[in-house]
């Protein structure tokens, strides 16, 4: 499905004589197929690199070097309106802040009416509702509790759920969630996490979970790759590559994690996962 | 920690309640942001608070410091500290010279703490110069070998703070908060900022210090995995109220209250990926929290009495305390 082919980013910065160059993302590859929906971990510290190969799969930024391919097409040919709208619907981003997401002046179902207008065969409000309610379903909510509502009223829980349900309105086959969980409360940040599972298993959307918190990732993703100055330093099966990390720079961050020690799991539930 | 009960506690709370008060129009509206809190902290301790956003930590940490604004106001209760009793009656003359002596402040953002037009060693005269009755050049040599504690060169002195990265940073911002070895120190949010690696190099430096010069400290986060590194005793916080207090270990191994059972056993970890759920609800609002227990409508043992009554923070055993009636009845 997405093909990224020896993919680099760098940016100058300076002027005429103190011109740098930095290696924002440096000869990064990887593929996503097609029928088997996953979560795939990006792993990074600030600066690794990570979030502008992210704006590099959403099209927003061109690499340097390489080639990302989306069903086939390079993203760098697609230059019309109806080609960018076309790859848009497929590949829908959401961020890491809802608070900053969300204009604090506009009632929410707005972006879910014009997300819908703009990109399924909703011809009307009537139809544009319909697909913002479904959407909502799908993510734990309805329209009812979502309409006329100002992102100061909602938790940051409830914000990023509108969120996701706004991306999923255009079927999206692949998301590219930017820390989507590190600005959301602790005692709802599992459940925005079960949601992504929930998203793979029963929708199949695929999922690039771009995170540096390796306890979720470990919980959450099936492949990870764990980025260093733009490098890749390792990558592979998630449970694989967190149980028994090889790089040196990759144990140093399984090492930095910091767990609270304890025997066993005293509550943890079993049994199927509630999305609440 | 916790043996030295007897000897005086460094700071003691008690019963104390802040409220955000206004009034447009004639319509009032009260935010109870902290609403009856008890807690102490011992000599050489780090006690740290836990708590979700808007859940009453920051405006805690206002009252502790006697920084209060309008429409901020203390309703009841009174904080005490060894050094300082009845805080928040001192005249502002007297807490000037107590800040930073004795009561001082590790800030989460270390972006904005320093003046960005003014250079580090500059800010090390600003805040603690005249609180050290030294001669400029004896205070220049003290703040030298000072930073060679955060593992520092003296060469950041001359630096500007955009030129240092941010653990650097946040290196000079504890060094700064630890220069006249205050009493007290309150550290908000000190990590939330950086990498996980240089995150855990800058905990424990802050550890290291504080057994040194040993003082207290109040670490507010809402990261749990940061206490259970550091803390030597936990107080949760939920909706304006301490819900459970224990030492860290006790409370991890061992959690009382349902909220922090649900917070101990959601969290994540490598090697374990048994599925976790999320709580259901949201965090209530201060400006209308739920009558009794504010826990109670996301809570999985509510009775009918924990919607009328609230519960007390009662010891369950020694040095554990917890609020709710389906544990203390």
């Amino acid at each position: 499905m997405l093909e990224l082919d020896h993919v680099s980013k760098d940016y100058v910065r300076g002027g005429l004589l103190s011109r740098q160059r930095i290696q924002a993302v440096d000869d990064v590859s990887f593929r996503l197929e097609s029928g088997q929906p996953e979560i795939f971990a990006i792993i990074g510290e600030s600066g690794s690199g990570k979030s502008t190969l992210a704006s590099m799969i959403l099209n927003l930024v061109q690499p340097s070097m390489g080639h990302l391919r989306f069903e086939g097409t390079d993203l760098a040919g697609i230059r019309s309106k109806a080609e960018r709208l076309k790859f848009m619907a497929q590949v829908q981003p959401i961020f890491q802040n809802p608070f900053e997401a969300f204009n604090p002046l506009k009632q929410l179902d707005h972006y879910l009416f014009m997300t819908a207008r703009r990109f399924t065969a909703a011809k009307d409000d009537a139809a544009a509702m319909r697909c913002a309610d479904e959407a909502l379903v799908k993510v734990g909510l309805s329209l009812a509790e979502v309409r006329g509502r100002f992102p100061h009223e909602l938790s940051g829980g409830q914000l990023q759920r509108i969120a996701v349900a706004r991306a999923l309105i255009p079927s999206p086959k692949l998301i590219i969630a930017d820390e989507p969980v590190s600005m959301v409360d602790a005692s709802l940040r599992m459940s925005i996490v079960n949601l992504f599972k929930t998203l793979r298993d029963d929708l199949c959307i695929s999922i690039i979970y771009i995170t540096h918190d390796l306890a979720t990732a470990y919980y959450i993703s099936d492949r990870i790759i764990i980025m260093r100055r733009g490098k890749v330093v390792e990558e592979g099966d998630a449970k694989t590559v967190l149980d028994n990390p090889q790089h040196a720079y990759s144990k140093q961050l399984k090492d930095a994690v910091l767990i609270p020690h304890i025997s066993s799991p005293v509550h943890a539930t079993k049994g199927k996962i509630s999305h609440v | 920690m916790n043996d030295s009960a007897s000897a005086a506690p460094v700071l003691s709370v008690k019963g104390l309640k802040a409220y955000y008060r206004t009034t447009y129009f004639g319509v009032n509206r009260e935010v109870k942001a902290v609403d009856g809190v008890d807690f102490e902290v011992q000599r050489n301790e780090i006690y740290g608070l836990a708590g979700e956003s808007s859940s009453g930590k920051t405006t805690l940490i206002k009252t502790i410091a006697a920084a209060l604004k309008p429409p901020l106001e203390i309703v009841a209760g009174r904080v005490d500290f060894s050094f300082a009793p009845n805080i928040l009656r001192m005249k502002s003359d007297d807490l000037d010279s107590l800040r930073w002596r004795h009561l001082s402040y590790i800030v989460q953002g270390s972006m904005s703490v320093f003046n960005p037009v003014r250079r580090i060693r500059q800010a090390f005269v600003d805040f603690a110069f005249r609180h050290i009755n030294k001669p400029r050049a004896e205070f220049d040599k003290l703040v030298d070998a000072h930073l060679a504690r955060v593992k520092l060169e003296p060469s950041v002195l001359n630096a500007y703070p955009h030129e240092l990265s941010g653990g650097m940073r946040q290196r000079v911002t504890i060094a700064l908060a630890t220069i006249c070895r205050p009493d007290f120190i309150i550290a908000d949010e000190p990590t939330t900022a950086l990498d996980v690696i240089v995150q855990k190099n800058v905990l424990d430096m802050i550890r290291e210090i504080q057994r040194e010069i040993g003082s207290s400290v109040l670490l507010v986060t809402h990261d749990l995995g940061v206490h259970a590194h550091l803390a030597d005793r936990l107080g949760i916080m939920y909706a304006g109220r301490i819900v459970e207090e224990a030492p860290t270990e006790d409370l991890f191994r061992n959690p009382l209250h349902p909220y922090t059972a649900h917070l101990v056993s959601s969290l994540p970890r490598i090697g374990d990926a048994a599925p976790r759920k999320g709580l259901e609800g949201s965090p209530p609002s201060l400006a209308a929290p739920p009558e009794g227990c504010r826990f109670h409508p996301r809570c999985p043992l509510a009775m009918a009495r924990c919607r009328t009554e609230v519960p007390p923070l009662i010891t369950v055993k020694p040095g554990h305390r917890a609020a709710c009636f389906a544990i203390t009845r």
